[in-house]
């Protein structure tokens, strides 16, 4: 698999997995206006993003560009324990994407 | 090489073969599957009731004080305003939503939560300029809603 981009951390914290993910991403909206050119720079940001544990889609998020450049996500699910691992990937507008997993500590 | 070398790297081999077809058994690696569910219309929506009405289903929806949204009360730069959604009181909840009222096109994000999901999203978001920040939550069918306003000193849209 090529590097991904996506730094995450998955704990068991009070029985439960907390997640955090940091995504490298633009999230251009599309409405920035290049200065030089006074051209608008095109949308380009994530589109959905999916994290799966032992086979099931713990959360789907679903994005527009006003979600800030370089995203920020965490989020909490229950079922999981040290040593499972969790996959976490997401698809921008241009059909860019990327991936990883991670262990649960 | 030992058999112990052997046997380790062919398990590193085995567990990396299965992280990759994981991946593509969970969809991630099929973009063109994916991004055909992403809802558009709710996205490009300007204004709150059309976005609402594209991922809850309804434009209105009952305050509840079960959800606690928690931002800065003056956000320094409008690009990155740190969002927490906090809806965990109720049971059921299969989706959060993340409007601002005042940009272009108010939604946001709207995360669908796994059985197993609290009802819990921390994320950062770009506002234009000092409006309410509004979570949807949807929880066994019923939507409700709660608000709050965050000031806003440099817009983030770049605009």
């Amino acid at each position: 698999m090529a590097k991904s981009k996506i730094k995450i951390r998955a704990k068991i914290k009070k029985g439960a997995c907390e997640v955090k993910a940091l995504m490298k991403h633009p999230m251009e909206t599309g409405q920035r206006k290049n200065k030089k050119t006074g051209k608008k720079i095109p949308a380009h940001f994530i589109q959905e993003v999916t994290c799966t544990h032992g086979g099931n889609t713990v959360l789907t998020a679903e994005w527009g560009g006003a979600i800030s450049t370089n995203p920020y996500l965490s989020f909490i699910f229950d079922g999981a324990k040290k040593g499972d691992t969790i996959t976490l990937g997401w698809l921008d507008n241009k059909g860019g994407k990327d991936s990883t997993t991670a262990k649960i500590k | 090489m030992s058999t112990d070398t052997k046997r380790r790297l062919f398990l590193k081999g085995t567990l990396a073969g299965s992280a990759v077809a994981l991946a593509a058994g969970a969809g991630l690696l099929n973009p063109s599957q994916v991004l055909a569910a992403w809802p558009k219309s709710a996205f490009e929506a300007k204004d709150l009731s059309k976005a609402m009405m594209g991922i809850a289903g309804t434009d209105t929806a009952a305050g509840s004080t079960d959800i606690i949204i928690k931002a800065p009360d003056i956000a320094e730069n409008g690009a990155v305003v740190p969002v927490k959604v906090d809806a965990r009181k109720m049971s059921g909840v299969s989706s959060i939503a993340i409007l601002a009222e005042k940009n272009p096109t108010p939604l946001i994000a709207n995360f669908k939560l796994g059985k197993s999901t609290q009802a819990f999203v921390s994320t950062r978001i770009k506002m234009g300029k000092t409006s309410n920040v509004i979570a949807v939550v949807t929880a066994g069918g019923a939507v409700t809603s709660a608000r709050k306003e965050v000031k806003v000193t440099i817009g983030g849209c770049g605009g």
